[in-house]
């Protein structure tokens, strides 16, 4: 080294430490990050490997074969959940983000500490609990499994997830909004619906499509609500089937083609949870920086 | 939305504003179908029910005819402001003249915005945040139980210190938010509007070709005129400027203060600012708030502008003027 001193650089050890204990802590932050990613990685690898040779256009148009018989598919489960996952999404999600918009706006900080706690305890309550509660409210009440119980079961899933995102999707909407609204003599409400809302409008369409993935893979809340059925089955009032609890019930049996269409429909499952997810980033593209 | 009507009638016969302003010589033609419903030829406007739509009448007829506006007075009448427990403006009585700038100046924290917000019952917006005395338009009280917020905001328009564009809406939504929200549809009247307040913000130029362009889009300058559009488009009788240049370049800066010299003619503004030459630009007239011990804002002086700046009565407006402090 020359006689010349780099003010700029401070001499001695501590500089080299420094540098070390940074990229000691830069490759830790690496590998958990891969670590965090390769499970994603494992499970579509696996699924995909084990799932494909079984996925066939009879595993999604026929319905289950007697137990035991090669053949069949998965229909009434590929219908039963699109029908339960849409019925549950449509009964929580406006109640959802009305509740969001009320914690939010009008509860004042007292009362939204208050409630987002509660919200925060609902999103908490494992999904077995909230199926029981269903059964509970619609199944004995009804003296019969049922599609709608399912539904409702499902709809208490997605509720604090969407009333969670609702409220902090409209608090990240800048105050000199609101406050341009109030200034014209728009009305509280007006401003809410027609100026906060719509800038929040991509967030909240983002946390209602992650809900919608969260609950169609859903197994717990369905065993004694939906309950399962071999038959495709239009009526809301009977039990119908859906793909997780098929997928239980093939990879619980003893057969194996059971196994093989388990592999399958969670392949189904796990295509359908991937769509909603590809369909969030398309929602959230295109409405673009009028989000933020 | 409707109003009680117990308070404000009382302050009826103060049809004049009494601060003995230029003669109102505009009072008895313009904006005719909102003062002048032939059911309640009496009625406050504030404390009119519907006063919305009769207004919105006015705006059609407005885009239609062009008549000259009126601009009306507004009277602060001993006025405190808190946040809280925190009294932040003490006794203020000032009042502004119609067709005229008012200038509010002062050093940082004494109250500027907290009084301007005071004048269009924005400060209440703020939890916590509450107002003592009273404001009078065009001699009707606007903090009189009963009266509607909305309704004075309505009549008050405001124009904030950093632009705030509604950032979902194109730039020609944003002009006509007000009437939109207001509900009026006729596609015709609306792009009349667009244009007209376009043209009068000296934006026209600028966007009519690119009108459904998003607003978040424009430059900073082009935004606070697209805010300032915003708010002549619903045709208000007095306009609030909070520093509406301070977040903007010189050049912009010039454009909005020959906007507010444009807009003079039609409209009583009140601007803060705490650049003096601003205010020696702009303003007719030129109030000084300062900090008192307890931290309260109150006001030093009033009176015309010139005067203000060449020859005040107080030691302290001269002390600021000159830079001495602030
Ligand atoms: N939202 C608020 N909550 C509490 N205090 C506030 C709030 N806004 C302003 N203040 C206080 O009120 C006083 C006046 O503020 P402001 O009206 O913004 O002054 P200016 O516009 O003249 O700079 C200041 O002391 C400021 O700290
Ligand atoms: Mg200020």
């Amino acid at each position: 080294m020359s006689a010349t001193v780099d003010p700029l650089r401070i001499p001695g050890r501590n500089i080299r430490r420094r540098r070390a204990t940074d990229r000691v802590m830069g490759a830790l932050l690496a590998v958990a990050a891969v670590v965090a990613v390769v499970p994603l990685v494992l499970v579509f690898a696996y699924v995909l490997i084990q799932g494909l040779p079984a996925l066939n256009v009879p595993l999604l148009t026929q319905s289950p074969m007697p137990a035991g018989f090669p053949g069949g598919g998965v229909a009434p489960a590929v219908g039963g959940t699109l029908v339960m996952v849409g019925l549950g999404t449509l009964l929580g999600t406006p109640v959802a983000v009305l509740a969001g918009i009320y914690i939010r706006e009008y509860a004042g900080s007292r009362g939204a500490t208050a409630i987002r706690f509660l919200v925060d305890v609902l999103a908490g309550v494992p999904t077995i609990a909230v199926g029981l509660f269903a059964y509970g409210l619609v199944v004995v009440p009804m003296g019969t499994f049922s599609a709608i119980a399912g539904a409702i079961a499902l709809a208490v899933i997605i509720l604090p997830i969407v009333a969670r995102v609702t409220d902090e999707m409209l608090g990240l909407v800048p105050g000199s909004v609101r406050e341009a609204a109030y200034a014209l003599g728009i009305p509280p409400w007006k401003t809410i619906v027609r100026v906060v809302l719509p800038a929040a409008a991509s967030g909240i369409v983002t946390g209602i499509l992650l809900g919608v993935a969260r609950i169609a893979g859903e197994t717990a809340p369905l065993i004694f609500t939906a309950l399962g059925n071999q038959r495709v089955s239009t009526s809301l009032t009977e039990p119908m089937d859906a793909l997780p609890l098929r997928i239980w019930v093939y990879a619980t049996g003893p057969y194996d083609s059971w196994h093989q269409q388990a592999w399958a429909a969670s392949l189904l499952l796990v295509g359908l949870v991937l769509i909603f997810s590809l369909l969030t980033r398309f929602v959230l593209r295109r409405r673009g920086p009028a989000g933020r | 939305m409707t109003l009680m009507t117990e308070q404000t009638s009382n302050a009826l016969p103060a049809a004049d504003p009494p601060a003995g302003g230029p003669p109102t010589a505009s009072v008895p033609t313009a904006d005719p179908p909102a003062t002048a419903a032939p059911a309640a030829p009496q009625a406050a406007p504030i404390a009119q029910a519907g006063s919305s739509h009769a207004r919105t009448i006015a705006v059609a007829e407005h885009a239609a005819v062009t008549i000259e506006h009126v601009a009306v007075g507004v009277e602060i009448e001993h006025l405190n402001a808190y946040y809280g427990q925190h009294l932040v403006l003490r006794d203020i009585t000032l009042s502004v003249r119609p067709n005229s700038v008012t200038a509010i100046i002062g050093p940082s924290g004494c109250g500027k915005s907290t009084l301007i917000r005071c004048l269009n019952r924005m400060h209440e917006v703020t939890p916590g945040a509450r107002v003592e005395g009273q404001v009078r338009l065009d001699g009707d009280p606007i903090y009189a139980p009963g009266v509607d917020p909305v309704v004075v905001r309505q009549r008050i328009g405001m124009v904030f210190q950093r632009p705030n564009p509604f950032p979902t809406m194109s730039i020609f939504d944003n002009v006509v938010a007000g009437l939109k929200l207001a509900g009026i549809r006729d596609r015709a009247l609306l792009e009349q509007v667009a244009e007209r307040s376009l043209r009068r913000a000296a934006l026209w130029d600028e966007v009519h070709d690119k009108l459904h362009a998003p607003g978040g889009a424009l430059s900073g300058g082009q935004q606070q005129r697209l805010c300032i559009a915003r708010a002549i488009a619903v045709e208000p009788e007095v306009i609030l400027m909070d520093e509406p240049a301070s977040a903007l370049d010189p050049m912009s800066t010039l454009r909005i203060e020959e906007l507010i010299d444009a807009l003079r003619t039609s409209y009583t503004i009140v601007i803060v600012t705490h650049n003096m030459q601003q205010a020696a630009r702009v303003s007719d007239r030129t109030a000084f708030l300062t900090v008192g011990e307890d931290r309260a804002g109150y006001l030093v002086e009033e009176g015309p502008t010139a005067q203000i700046f060449t020859n005040p009565r107080r030691r302290l407006t001269e002390d600021y003027i000159s830079g001495r402090f602030g």
